[in-house]
């Protein structure tokens, strides 16, 4: 049974990447998965598995536990706990992949939202014999408000519960009433046994019920690379070039370097550089691989622009279509790291793209319930909460609604004593929330 | 001419131009926020990778930023050759903390003519970074090296003893890397974080980056040591029943003398090392360092001292 509904824009020139984070509770067996995924299509070394073997046995957890794969840390191996993302990578002849296997753990929501921030899909895993779970539900909650669009879900452990129907069936309508909620565009439903194998990659006959493709044909289907570009189609056409650094020229001249965003950056192409509003025409695009008439979304590039500007590490070269809005004052939605609450008043340092500038909360104006998605007044964010913050920042930003460009519409907010980052924001608030 | 009605048309772009640009926006960016940044480099493929992109991100000018070879004085003398070279090719700037001068400084204990290196490493860099006062240090690592770099951050935090704490890692979000520490703390900057080994070596081919010559297949005289093909040399000698043999080899990493392993290899050009990576059944470090060998969690432990 497989419920699939129109893909997201597509991004052909880099379908032959594909980024995905894990979620799931404690104990569902995510990291299991995650090692099954690798062994069976053969991405681990003969002195890999055989490290893995060892350290279950050395703990007598059996002849190789998989979750061992990616559970790499001391820590994380004497709890039987993930911890923090572990990056791993696989390669198929269809495509290659970037794995961020996140922890299930609420104390650990912040590194969970580091691996989801950057995935085009996300691959959830759920205990079968207990149904969707709570930590489970706020991290697809989360992933969602950071644009993820595209779910695979696992119905794993259902070797546990004899491959019956009634249990599938229920993961599946727990999974499409949340769908619905969190504006998800695919969603795909896998009965699996993650310890076992089944299904994975490897077509099970447990489930015969089943008919849809295993996790691997799954992840080699899905649409990829719209992370970091454009989301929607308002937004097309909308060239972001966010300068990371001016470059001389050893015959005079410079050139501003940056990473393309949005659309495409051609030679010829009338821009306007924010928050000046001073325009130019780009005169010479290079590329990595030396100078081109035209740099694709995600290419490193610098450019030269027609006119002599002042322009700095921090402002941004755009297209004359769709420009960013320019502000001080930010709405944002926020997702709240810090030890001690946030409050009204709060001084912190925002990264935005290149610039980083004070900022200051002027208002907690509301706490979201992650159960429902809606927002209701608040004074403070506690650890792991999300809410809507109103920001007044120094200097001007430049912004798109994260809805339309998570490039653009995204910052983090940094604690200017410790340096830590404390937060992670969404410039508006997405449409999927909703005000009591 | 508006972009809407560009005929230009961008060309198609594939996995290895992707992890190319990602890793030239770390290096600017890390360059951008930090002070004092520094590139470490040590001879091996990751390292001529890293140089090349940072060359590649600041060009056509120098670097922003010079180069630091930590020496463990135990070195393949084709990559001393071949570092000495690139660099005065370059004309760039190169700095050697020695791990050498801190033994002889009575910084570190020397483990003697025939001990292993690779741990003293951490001293001489912990020490360099202090002298010389860098609050960022580029490294060629790769997260699918070992099971501790798979966990680390782009931007690693290390305080001021130059330690890695992996349960207070900074979150790390889109492409919003922060760089700012404290005085005495630095980071780790790791741009080739996402490169896979094969990646790495399609990379050197499409760019025809220069390497050493122990990369590629040759006769050398070896000496078998639990399960490792170490080279002869003044500090690796013959134990007890162990034999001088002549076989025909190449690394797959460089590293100290005296714990990086060779593989038996006919591999003597690029396409055929890309073959040979692809089939491979044994790990990178698990084919060849002595150093990951000592414990489940070597790489972490060392790490959380300082290493690289």
């Amino acid at each position: 049974m497989t419920t699939a509904t129109s893909a997201p824009v597509e991004h052909p020139e880099v379908m032959d990447l594909l980024r995905f984070a894990t979620i799931g509770s404690v104990d569902d067996g995510k990291s299991t998965l995650i090692g099954r995924l690798l062994v069976d299509t053969r991405q681990l070394f003969d002195d890999q598995i055989d490290a893995v073997a060892q350290a279950s046995r050395d703990r007598g957890v059996g002849d190789l536990d998989l979750s061992f794969v990616t559970d790499g840390l001391r820590a994380e191996r004497e709890q039987g706990i993930t911890i923090d993302v572990a990056y791993r990578y696989a390669a198929t002849p269809k495509r290659k992949f970037v794995i961020a296997d996140c922890p299930g753990h609420v104390q650990y929501t912040a590194n969970m939202a580091t691996g989801a921030s950057t995935a085009d899909l996300a691959l959830v895993v759920v205990d079968a014999t207990s149904g969707l779970k709570e930590q489970t539900r706020r991290h697809l909650c989360i992933a969602s408000l950071l644009g993820v669009r595209q779910l695979i879900v696992c119905a794993n452990k259902m070797d546990e519960g004899n491959w019956r129907f009634p249990l599938y069936e229920r993961v599946v309508a727990q999974m499409t009433a949340l769908a619905e909620m969190l504006e998800i565009e695919s969603l795909t439903v896998i009965p699996i046994s993650a310890l076992h194998g089944d299904n994975v990659v490897e077509r099970s006959n447990a489930a015969p019920y089943y008919e849809g493709p295993t996790v691997l044909e799954a992840l080699e289907s899905a649409p990829a690379g719209g992370w970091a570009g454009v989301h929607g189609e308002a937004a097309e056409e909308a060239t972001r070039l966010p300068v990371q650094w001016v470059l001389r020229q050893p015959g005079g001249g410079r050139t501003y370097a940056g990473m393309v965003d949005g659309a495409p950056i051609r030679v010829g192409e009338e821009i306007i550089v924010l928050p000046s509003g001073l325009t130019s025409t780009v005169t010479e695009v290079r590329t990595p691989s030396g100078l081109a008439p035209a740099a694709a979304v995600g290419l490193s590039v610098s450019v030269a622009l027609a006119d002599d500007l002042d322009v700095a590490r921090g402002d941004m070269i755009v297209g004359r279509a769709n420009p960013p809005r320019v502000t001080n004052d930010i709405e944002a939605t926020i997702c709240w790291f810090g030890t001690a609450p946030l409050t009204q008043g709060s001084r912190l340092r925002v990264k935005h793209t290149t610039r980083s500038t004070p900022g200051i909360v002027t208002a907690i104006s509301s706490l979201l319930d992650v159960n429902d998605l809606t927002l209701a007044g608040a004074s403070e964010l506690v650890a792991n909460e999300i809410g809507v913050v109103q920001l007044t920042t120094a200097d001007p930003l430049v912004v798109d609604a994260y809805g339309s460009n998570r490039i653009t519409g995204s910052f983090v907010l940094i604690d200017p004593v410790t340096n830590i980052t404390v937060a992670a924001g969404m410039v508006g608030i997405p449409t999927l929330l909703h005000r009591s | 001419m508006t972009a809407s009605d560009a005929a230009v048309p961008v060309e198609r772009i594939d996995h290895l131009d992707l992890l190319e640009s990602h890793a030239i926006f770390i290096i600017r960016e890390v360059a951008a926020e930090c002070e004092r940044p520094v590139l470490l480099f040590s001879g091996g493929k990751d390292s001529a990778v890293l140089l090349h992109l940072a060359l590649k991100a600041f060009a056509p000018g120098k670097l922003p930023f010079p180069v630091m070879h930590v020496d463990t004085g135990h070195n393949f003398p084709e990559v001393i050759d071949y570092r000495d070279a690139l660099i005065e090719t370059l004309g760039e700037r190169l700095i050697v903390a020695s791990v050498q001068e801190a033994i002889d400084k009575g910084r570190v204990a020397d483990p003697g003519p025939f001990g292993m290196r690779n741990r003293l490493q951490t001293t001489a860099l912990l020490d360099a970074i202090n002298e010389h006062r860098f609050d960022a240090a580029f490294g060629g690592a790769r997260r699918d090296e070992d099971k501790a770099r798979a966990k680390e951050r782009v931007l690693s935090f290390r305080d001021a003893f130059g330690q890695w704490d992996p349960r207070k890692q900074r979150p790390e979000l889109w492409q919003l890397y922060q760089g700012k520490v404290s005085p005495g703390e630095h980071l780790r900057g790791f741009p080739l974080s996402d490169w896979t080994e094969l990646d790495i070596w399609q990379y050197i081919g499409r760019e025809h980056i220069e390497l050493p010559t122990i990369y590629f297949s040759h006769q050398r005289e070896i000496i078998e040591r639990d399960g490792m093909l170490l080279a002869l040399s003044e500090w690796v000698q013959p134990r007890d029943g162990e034999q001088i043999e002549t076989r025909t080899v190449r690394f797959r990493t460089v590293g100290d003398a005296t714990c990086t392993g060779s593989v038996e290899s006919f591999a003597s050009t690029i396409e055929d090392i890309i073959a040979e990576t692809a089939t491979s059944t044994i790990s990178e470090r698990g084919a060849t360092r002595a150093d990951d060998k000592f414990s489940e969690t070597a790489m972490e432990d060392r790490k959380r001292e300082g290493y690289f």
